[in-house]
């Protein structure tokens, strides 16, 4: 008798303390490449960061802004080249400093040092100054009406804590450099790090002290998260109740996973193209059987070799319908993008054979293809097939698929001359696309531009964006730029893909499309 | 009278006939159907570009609209039939294993070759000369012990592959599959050897050859090599089915045999990704040759030794 009241008594403390603390047992298939916020610019990689850490402004779930560390902001009465920021009082890092003007001074001139992947964000700014302890301006040169959405990414980071941890230079990732920041973190986010080993398991708890804590669901008191690379067992943790919430349900699994009692699969076009980059901007390329010449960096081969990719059968089979083929490499969420440009793609083997002939490339040639096999939906997959559809047209595809860590720093280090790429659009305008991917590779832009592609003409035009005021006028500049980027073939657009999240029928969220959940936001039934 | 001998004597193959070996064999239904599974599986691969309808290993001959076709129906788009199935690439799955199983089989006779010549070699000079050489040999040999054999292998492959330029990497897989397969599985060989060696290093036939003042090696190599090679024969068969399973392993992880170009174990590897989505043949086919082939030869080797063993006679 006496057992089976503590019996009772145990369950019944059991069930109250799961009401008041859910545990999210969160997994996908990769980690985040590293803790300190403007080292990477990767999706996976902010998203563990949004967590921990906070920009000025956020996007929602929806993708709409939400004030986070200011509250509001609007362009200087007098002066269009100055934004104002007005700083949220009141809010603490996780060690309990204060938050204050100084550290946004601070992480702005961090993510626009040399090791920084954000700087292509924050080009048009030429300084930040702090007004009072809650009021900064950003000074732009020229007007930049789009400032805020580069600012929805860029983390908050204290200054005092850089300091004296020895983290005020960002982490040189590309370098393999680890730094105190890699590991360890001090944000004002809603949770805070408990534990992190890299690639195995990293637990974030609530931060007692968070600011929104009356304005959010913040149901998630506990978050787990747990990378798992293989596609079946990711599935079969979720089909086990192993965790609650997968980011990435294999597109041949959806089915099984939405058949399951007590799970439900949550799907969104997400804000991404997939698109293979090519070397052309070399004399002759590392990775080819050809000596002596760059075959690449003919426009008619990179052409022909988008005339062979048979995106309608990579959708059939490979995504089995999870995706939409795409013709230019801007999801229909950005502005810039045309429904003409992104129905451009083709395939037409005899033509692209003709093409082939053409060059002089006839009898083909062979070449390495870099591809990632745990970031973006069936990575490897797309890439296989690509093999067998440019051995068509005689390119032999020697694939070298790995884990993106590694995968990476061979386009940001131009080791690869091959290689597949995803991006996503947090700004929803091109220019963001033209900063990273089309501009010259140099100290200020051009950091994923693996292409070697440099028109000066072009970068000119790119340049001119961030301070263009007319609308019209900077969206026929637009344009332009992507005329330039169709013409050259720069790249081979694969894909726009579609978000498959699966989660337990507790969990309560809508799919973003950035597919970057913020657990703030996540409530648990 | 020596002539008279010669003229009775049977033939070769009547001689093989009757002796012990096949005597014991043909009373062993396990290793009879053992051998006839082997012997069937080792002619499909040999012969797979005579028998397989089509080259899995030549990209261009795939059509991805054949992917995931179920075995023994058409395809819904293309029309095309494949008795069992396609796989994620549109790949006929028993082309496919029938190609694969060359690179399995291929790695697993050259791993357990290598492994075998160098396991021998150290096993015979470490028993045979003693003193330093036996003990350096040994010592790296228990050290090896002391790591499982697919951690080495993977180091080796690692190392292997860094090193080899890019271009030769898919041809160089592999060889690299060989070196790492035979480098990690030498010490068994080593270990028996020495121990055969030890023992009959002291025999009279032994101390014959060395007072007529023949060489050591040759003593090695002419008189106890013969004297030691029943454990070897028995090690080298159990070791193959050993081999191949590492091979499939390794592939499997994802570091073995490269995705265009799969053994056994990348067509596993590729399978396992539909397990839970009904395509079940991408697995179950290559899995089950795998099953098969590694079997037969385990149950074959266990026959070897209990043949071989007077004891059991």
């Amino acid at each position: 008798m006496k057992k089976t009241a503590f019996l009772a008594a145990a369950l019944l403390a059991s069930t109250a303390l799961s009401a008041s603390a859910e545990t999210l047992r969160w997994a996908r298939a990769g980690d985040s490449l590293t803790l300190d916020p403007h080292a990477q610019n990767e999706g996976p990689t902010h998203t563990l960061a949004h967590q921990i850490y906070e920009p000025l402004i956020i996007r929602d779930m929806t993708g709409a802004f939400q004030p986070a560390l200011a509250t509001d902001w609007a362009p200087k009465e007098g002066d269009p080249n100055v934004w104002v920021f007005n700083l949220r009082q009141g809010v603490t890092y996780h060690d309990g400093a204060d938050f204050t003007a100084e550290d946004v001074v601070f992480s702005i001139n961090r993510a626009k040092s040399e090791n920084s992947d954000m700087k292509e964000l924050l080009t048009s700014i030429t300084e930040v100054r702090a007004v009072d302890d809650h009021t900064v301006e950003f000074v732009t040169d020229g007007p930049n009406p789009i400032l805020p959405s580069n600012l929805t990414n860029l983390f908050m980071m204290d200054k005092g804590w850089a300091e004296a941890n020895g983290t005020v230079d960002v982490q040189d990732v590309e370098g393999g450099e680890k730094t105190f920041a890699t590991t360890n973190t001090n944000g004002t986010g809603p949770y805070q790090l408990v534990s992190r080993e890299p690639d195995v398991k990293t637990v974030l708890t609530l931060n007692e002290n968070y600011w929104g804590a009356d304005q959010f669901p913040l149901d998630v008191t506990e978050i787990v998260y747990t990378p798992i690379q293989n596609a079946a067992t990711r599935v079969a943790a979720l089909l086990s109740g192993e965790v609650d919430f997968i980011q990435d349900v294999p597109v041949q699994d959806l089915g099984r996973v939405a058949e399951t009692e007590g799970l439900v699969v949550k799907t969104a076009p997400q804000n991404r193209v997939i698109f293979f980059g090519m070397n052309q901007g070399s004399d002759d390329i590392a990775n080819d059987d050809v000596e002596g010449k760059n075959p690449l960096a003919d426009v008619r081969v990179r052409r022909a070799m988008s005339m062979a990719i048979n995106r309608d059968a990579i959708k059939q089979v490979v995504m089995r319908g999870q995706s939409a083929p795409a013709g230019m490499i801007a999801p229909p969420f950005v502005n810039g993008w045309t429904e003409e440009m992104d129905s451009a793609s083709k395939t037409d083997l005899d033509a692209a054979r003709a093409l082939m002939e053409e060059a002089g490339y006839g009898d083909g040639f062979s070449i390495q293809l870099d591809c990632p096999n745990d970031r973006y939906v069936n990575d490897e997959a797309i890439c296989q097939a690509a093999v067998g559809m440019l051995a068509q047209i005689g390119i032999t595809v020697n694939l070298d698929a790995k884990p993106k860590a590694q995968h990476f720093p061979l386009i940001t280090n131009d080791e690869t001359d091959f290689y597949m790429l995803g991006w996503g659009v947090p700004t929803y305008d091109s220019e963001y696309i033209f900063n990273f991917l089309v501009h010259t590779r140099g100290s200020e832009r051009g950091s994923w531009n693996g292409t070697g592609f440099s028109n000066a003409e072009v970068d000119q035009m790119i340049q001119s964006l961030a301070s263009e005021t007319d609308l019209d006028k900077r969206n026929d500049t637009i344009q332009s730029i992507w005329n330039v980027v169709q013409e050259e073939q720069l790249y081979i657009p694969i894909h726009h893909q579609v978000l498959n999240w699966g989660m337990a029928e507790k969990v309560g969220i809508e799919v973003s499309p950035e597919d970057d959940p913020k657990f703030k936001f996540f409530e648990i039934n | 009278m020596a002539d008279i001998q010669q003229e009775i004597r049977p033939s070769r193959l009547r001689r093989a006939w009757d002796s012990d070996l096949a005597w014991s064999f043909r009373h062993a239904p396990v290793a009879v159907v053992s051998a006839f599974v082997v012997l069937v599986l080792v002619i499909g691969a040999v012969l797979a570009p005579l028998i397989a309808p089509h080259n899995p290993f030549d990209p261009a001959t795939l059509n991805l609209m054949n992917g995931f076709t179920p075995p023994n129906q058409a395809n819904q788009f293309t029309g095309d039939y494949f008795i069992l199935g396609t796989d994620d690439q549109g790949r006929d799955v028993f082309s496919t294993i029938l190609y694969g199983m060359r690179i399995s089989l291929f790695v697993g006779f050259a791993a357990v070759l290598l492994a075998m010549v160098l396991g021998v070699a150290l096993g015979l000079l470490a028993g045979y000369l003693g003193g330093w050489t036996e003990t350096i040999i040994m010592r790296v040999a228990d050290v090896q012990l002391t790591f499982p054999a697919i951690l080495v292998a993977m180091l080796i492959f690692g190392i292997a592959k860094g090193i080899t330029p890019p271009e030769y990497r898919d041809q160089m897989a592999i060889w690299v599959l060989i070196l790492a397969i035979g480098l990690s599985d030498w010490v068994q060989f080593a270990r028996v050897v020495r121990g055969a060696t030890l023992v009959e290093k002291n025999r009279e036939y032994v101390q014959a050859a060395r007072l007529i003042g023949r060489s050591p090696f040759a003593i090695m190599l002419r008189h106890i090599l013969p004297n030691v090679l029943n454990p070897v024969l028995v090690i080298a068969t159990i070791s193959l089915a050993l081999a191949i399973i590492a091979e499939a392993t390794l592939s499997f992880l994802g570091v073995g045999a490269p995705p265009t170009k799969p053994s056994l174990g990348t067509l596993i590897r590729i399978g396992q990704e539909f397990m839970f989505s009904g395509e079940w043949w991408i697995l179950f086919f290559p899995a089950a040759t795998l099953l098969a082939l590694a079997l037969s030869i385990n149950l074959l080797g266990d026959w070897l030794r209990d043949a071989l063993n007077p004891r059991l006679r």
